[in-house]
């Protein structure tokens, strides 16, 4: 109890009327221009609402990563503003960074998970990092590991992991203090499809507990497949912002047979549901 | 309180882990302390006896034998009224023949004084300036040179002037210089040892600045990802400080101590140079100082993420 009252403050934010409340992320003509001059987003507008599970997809070098980037505040717009739950980040001061970023869990394609700590220890960090007691992190850390599946490995050192297992490490890191926001920047794009859609249904069960996930990816296949909200880039400005096609009741690609039982539709559903944390007034 | 315990358990498990750089930031530690430990006294040893050569060098002021009780009186007055001296001291005529014996020896002394009937050396003010280099000034202010090329001193009684050693002027330079390039010397040395243990230090930290990175985007703060780094460098600097000492403190005693009682050149540092305790903690110190220092200092690169 102490705890969620803890966690309330820290993420207080000016009182909003329930139901009025801003989108999570809101980006208003951003624009970003590297040193050089080459200019990788173009007065983007974006708003993703509180829950949704997005795809933002598009070609190398569209923009994708340095909209990430600036979501996490690695980089600042050059021009526009994006905010977060209503607040605009580019105005943060630097020692409100860590705030932020502890409030976004990222799952970064490369893992970046740290290499001479174990599984356990790596996901510990998350929580360490925001002062979380001892007793909390004994409790959380074996959870989240359940929930991505790597409850046999807590000892191994990341180098003794698959690369998909690297990856489910980094989002158990990322998810382990139950963000509202989850940043997933090419989760599968070191990955072979079959661990890929592994990674995909576990992003799907994060969303499910009611946190907004971004999911950046190339994989058309994939994205067609899940019937989402798609935003497209192309050479910095969004060109697609809709919800895919998705997949068919005829759809019999090993994606969609398996996505479609993960999420409870269609004719071999199961209703697979996980018992999710809640995460309303987080933010 | 559990975040101290945090911090620390953080910098033992990142040596334990990072077994061979921290070994060699222990190492390089102790020698850079041993090396500062041993030339520092030697260095000031060397300024110290340069010093006290400086510091013998003085003036004679020879005083005829028909001068009055008065008229040295006066002379002894005139001569500490001049600028740039420190003390002025009288020699009979009895401690200028014992100052002689004594340097010549008992044997040669006795051959010499059996040779004389009566004293033959003069009175005379012995002048110590302020500073070596003030010598010739004092000389000339002593006995100034007339326009007709003879001397004319301050005083009817003063014989002649002249320095105990003849080449004092030499000496004054050798050593002035030999001052100058020691504490060059010691500057430069103190410079490289700084600079080779935050070397090590750095190195040590950029192998692993890609976790300094992740730490960053997983929402660290500086302070927090900072404290662990600094903790590592004062337990570097702690244990590399300590076994250094051991060291200079055994070679102290096996080897500075018995020797010091066979030449004075080397007890003579204990009176004029830091003593041995004092030594110690400064290189102590400086070595936690230094080393933790350079651990925080080298990471705010890492951390602008």
């Amino acid at each position: 109890m102490a705890r969620a009252r803890k966690r309330q403050q820290r993420n207080e934010q000016p009182e909003r009327p329930r139901g009025k409340r801003a989108p999570i992320i809101e980006l208003n003509d951003v624009t970003k221009v590297y040193p050089g001059g080459h200019m990788a987003l173009d007065r983007v507008n974006l708003a993703i609402g509180r829950g949704e599970f997005v795809f933002l997809v598009g070609p190398t070098g569209c923009g994708k990563s340095t909209l990430i980037k600036m979501l996490i505040r690695e980089l600042t717009a050059t021009e526009g503003s994006v905010k977060i739950a209503g607040r605009d980040i580019g105005k943060l001061s630097e020692k409100k960074i860590p705030q932020l970023r502890r409030n976004i869990g990222t799952v970064f394609q490369d893992f970046k998970l740290l290499p001479n700590r174990t599984v356990y220890d790596n996901v510990a960090y998350a929580l360490q990092v925001i002062g979380a007691s001892r007793h909390e992190i004994r409790e959380q850390v074996p959870a989240t590991l359940r929930l991505v599946g790597l409850s046999t490995k807590l000892h191994s050192y990341p180098d003794q992991l698959s690369g998909g297992e690297q990856q489910r490490v980094s989002v158990a890191r990322a998810f382990v203090n139950h963000p509202p926001l989850l940043l997933a920047d090419e989760p599968s794009g070191n990955l072979d499809p079959v661990t890929s859609i592994g990674i995909m249904q576990l992003l799907y069960r994060i969303n499910k507990t009611g946190t907004t996930v971004l999911v950046v990816t190339h994989d058309r296949e994939m994205v067609d497949n899940m019937q989402r909200r798609v935003v497209e880039l192309y050479e910095g400005r969004v060109v697609r912002d809709e919800v895919s096609g998705g997949y068919t009741e005829e759809s019999t690609t090993e994606f969609g047979v398996r996505m479609r039982a993960e999420m409870g539709v269609g004719h071999n559903g199961e209703g697979t549901t996980t018992n999710g944390h809640s995460h309303e007034g987080l933010l | 309180m559990s975040r101290l315990v945090f911090f620390f358990q953080e910098a033992i498990r990142a040596l334990r882990r990072n077994a061979a750089p921290s070994l060699a930031a222990v190492v390089t530690t102790v020698v850079t302390v041993v090396l500062l430990g041993v030339l520092i006294p030697v260095f000031q040893t060397a300024q110290g006896k340069s010093d006290q050569v400086r510091n013998e060098l003085n003036l004679q002021v020879e005083i005829y034998a028909d001068a009055t009780k008065a008229e040295v009186a006066d002379l002894r007055g005139k001569l500490a009224a001049l600028p740039h001296v420190q003390t002025v001291e009288y020699v009979s005529k009895r401690k200028a023949l014992e100052e002689l014996k004594e340097t010549l020896g008992a044997k040669k002394s006795e051959e010499l004084t059996s040779q004389l009937s009566t004293n033959p050396l003069p009175a005379s003010f012995k002048i110590t300036p302020d500073d070596a280099s003030n010598l010739e000034g004092l000389r000339t202010a002593i006995a100034p040179t007339a326009a007709d090329g003879k001397a004319q001193p301050i005083s009817p009684v003063v014989g002649k002037v002249f320095d105990r050693q003849q080449s004092s002027q030499k000496i004054e330079q050798v050593t002035s210089a030999l001052k100058i390039v020691l504490t060059i010397i010691t500057a430069l040395l103190i410079l490289a040892s700084l600079m080779l243990v935050g070397n090590t230090i750095r190195l040590s930290i950029y192998a692993r600045r890609r976790e300094v990175e992740v730490m960053r985007l997983v929402g660290a703060t500086r302070w927090f990802i900072r404290w662990p780094f600094m903790i590592e460098g004062v337990v570097v600097g702690f244990f590399g400080g300590a076994i250094a000492i051991l060291i200079l403190w055994l070679g102290k005693i096996t080897i500075v101590d018995p020797l010091s009682d066979t030449f004075s050149f080397l007890a003579a540092q204990n009176s004029s140079t830091l003593s041995f305790p004092a030594l110690i903690a400064i290189l102590f110190g400086a070595a936690v100082v230094v080393s933790a220092l350079g651990s925080g200092l080298t990471l705010r690169r890492f951390l602008k993420v």
